[in-house]
């Protein structure tokens, strides 16, 4: 079983080898002629001002701590999904049941969620 | 151990080179379509009908000066653009191109490699491309990038979910994760887009969010945001994202036709009763053939549809596609049990 | 222990895994450490692989890599922590003594796993070939132990809730 992961190994040492030589190519052919205004931030022609490391709207940091706990859902649905086909009669009834409760509990903090516009976007 | 290792070594070279000169003229393409589309001529003037321009623009671009802006971080400027492009060259590998074809006498898979957990590979994988464009975004410390960076991560985040969600009617179906399985059980006329169609458009829709496509391409939106992440990127760097944005679409045109459009199967070429060196022949054509259906989809659509606003996007995601794909999962898991 | 072909394999990606966990620790930027975090999963889902646990080695990607840190990076980007210096400590008696505590319960715990444990299982045991796979996790999973699962769709919801009421309290 581990011998199908190899290919995977390898693919991704080519990958990386692959961005690798292509970012230091560039350093290496390209020419290199620096000034203070080539190097400084593009911003559409104005003098730049300030960082823009600055805070953002709560929105995003709603959105990906709402997505980590659908995303745990999705990882228990997979393997769900494959053995469902291979459980015989009550046992492939009871699955269901199983998941249905399992969606159901999710669908009220969806539903939660709506009510409370935790994703209002405007 | 050896002979196979070099096979597989010889396998990732034809597939990595394929998908390099495909996303070469998969950027052709757009341009030759797009000048069609909006009435004009396009690239022409290098090689016979332009076919040379590819190659033309990537060496314009390896000749070109690297520019790190002076307040950047310069590590994390240089990393960014290779996670995008390892993520975008390392999902190709679990996609079968054919069934399996004899030469020189050996039996040999035409897929890199079947993995047991191929569809969680293919999601794990996709859901780490977020890391380059995020960083990308952080690293240069230019307020456009910074905003294309973040928003176009959210989007992905929240695509993600309808695209993970829609795959389990698959499965369902199916009832296994590798690919090769799930291409297999498609023969005849049970292509998964006629037994999961709602199933098949979430994913499609879900597939040009996460590839940063319009109508969903609002991380370089130009009016608003110049050029979204990869605004203080250049040379190779910026061709780097380039190269990631258009494998992209190509590995997820190569992911819709194995999932829903039947893969390498062509219906009921087995019993044409032709040699099996010519059948695994015609798959592999056919299988090529649907991918470069789906790229031409891709870039119609990017040049026929406006772009959508922030706010409605992401209702999109969250308020339409994931309830819509929960229940699509419901009713398939009803259907499969009833039809026991 | 044998120095077979596996071990090595093993050894090397806990040794990158505690080389990362280390430098995530030490580096000043959030950000770096978020990218050495990303390396130590990625590792230790390799030693998941080595141990035949399929499942659990990408679901360690798919959730933590690609799901978990998003969360810690979009915090960091967005709280913007610009003041390095912020972040540093310095080293008093108390966190002295806790460095000492949290040795002497490692030594112990080590000590523990190398006698009761390790000693016992030189070999890989054949049934984790199998045991390590989607089928049967899921085949036990919703047979076997329902009940937690079920629960599992619980505390999911009290995260759900948890995470709109902390937000809107905080920031509304």
């Amino acid at each position: 079983m581990l011998e199908t992961y190899i290919p995977i190994l390898m693919m991704m040492a080519g990958a990386v080898a692959f961005g690798a030589v292509s970012v230091i190519a560039s350093k290496v052919i390209g020419p290199r002629n620096p000034n203070p205004e080539k190097l400084s931030t593009y911003e559409s022609g104005v003098e730049p001002f300030g960082t823009a490391h600055t805070r953002y709207s709560v929105k995003y940091y709603m959105a990906a701590m709402l997505f980590i706990i659908f995303d745990i859902e999705i990882v228990f649905l997979y393997p769900w999904a494959v053995t469902f086909i291979k459980f015989e009669g009550s046992m492939q009834t009871y699955a269901l049941i199983e998941m249905l409760v399992f969606i159901f509990l999710l669908l009220i903090g969806y539903f939660y969620m709506l009510r409370k516009g935790s994703l209002k976007w405007n | 151990m050896g002979i196979e290792l070099l096979i597989t070594a010889i396998k990732i070279t034809i597939v990595v080179n394929v998908v390099l000169i495909s996303v070469a003229y998969s950027v052709y393409a757009e341009r030759r379509v797009s000048a069609f589309i909006q009435n004009r001529l396009g690239p022409n003037r290098v090689g016979p009908k332009g076919l040379l321009q590819p190659f033309a623009d990537v060496l314009k671009l390896a000749l070109k000066e690297d520019i790190v802006p002076s307040n950047a971080n310069k590590p994390i400027h240089t990393l960014a653009p290779m996670m995008s492009i390892f993520v975008a060259l390392t999902t190709i590998a679990v996609v079968p191109f054919g069934n399996t074809i004899e030469l020189f006498g050996s039996v040999i898979a035409l897929q890199i490699t079947d993995v047991n957990v191929g569809i969680l590979y293919l999601l794990a994988l996709t859901s780490l491309g977020v890391y380059g464009i995020t960083l990308s975004g952080w690293s240069s410390n230019s307020k456009y990038s910074l905003f294309g960076g973040i928003r176009s991560s959210a989007q992905m985040i929240s695509y993600e979910l309808s695209m993970g969600l829609s795959v389990v009617g698959v499965v369902l179906i199916t009832g296994s994760l590798s690919l090769q399985d799930i291409v297999i059980h498609q023969f005849g006329w049970k292509w998964n887009i006629v037994l999961q169609p709602v199933g098949f458009i979430i994913f499609l829709v879900a597939s040009f969010a996460e590839t940063n496509r319009a109508p969903f391409d609002l991380p370089e939106a130009e009016p608003e945001l110049v050029g979204g992440y990869h605004t203080e990127y250049s040379s190779m760097k910026f061709a780097l994202f380039f190269l990631a944005e258009y494998a992209n679409m190509i590995v997820a045109s190569a992911v819709i036709t194995t999932l829903y459009l039947g893969g390498w199967q062509f219906p009921y070429l087995q019993t044409f009763g032709l040699p099996p060196i010519v059948t695994s022949l015609l798959q592999i054509l056919v299988f090529c053939l649907k991918v470069a259906f789906m790229i031409f989809f891709f870039i119609w659509v990017r040049w026929s549809l406006p772009r959508f606003r922030y706010d409605q996007l992401m209702n999109l995601g969250w308020k339409v596609m994931l309830p819509l794909s929960i229940a699509n999962i419901v009713v398939t898991a009803i259907v499969v049990s009833l039809l026991k | 222990m044998q120095w077979t072909f596996e071990n090595i394999v093993i050894i090397t990606f806990a040794a990158i895994a505690l080389g990362s966990a280390v430098m995530m620790i030490t580096r000043r930027s959030p950000v770096v450490s978020v990218l050495f975090m990303i390396l130590n999963f990625f590792s230790v889902s390799a030693i998941y692989l080595m141990l035949r646990s399929q499942f659990v080695a990408i679901i360690q990607i798919l959730v933590y890599a690609g799901a978990i840190m998003v969360l810690f990076l979009f915090v960091i980007m967005l709280l913007n922590l610009q003041d390095d210096k912020k972040l540093t400590e310095n080293i008093s008696y108390k966190k002295l003594s806790a460095v000492i505590m949290a040795l002497l319960l490692f030594s112990s715990l080590a000590i523990t796993a190398y006698y009761g444990f390790l000693g016992k299982h030189k070999t890989l045991n054949p049934a984790a070939e199998t045991q390590g796979t989607i089928e049967s996790v899921g085949r036990e999973l919703y047979t076997t132990y329902s009940f937690p699962f079920e629960l599992v769709s619980l505390i999911l919801l009290a995260g759900i809730v948890g995470a709109i009421v902390l937000a809107q309290k905080k920031f509304e």
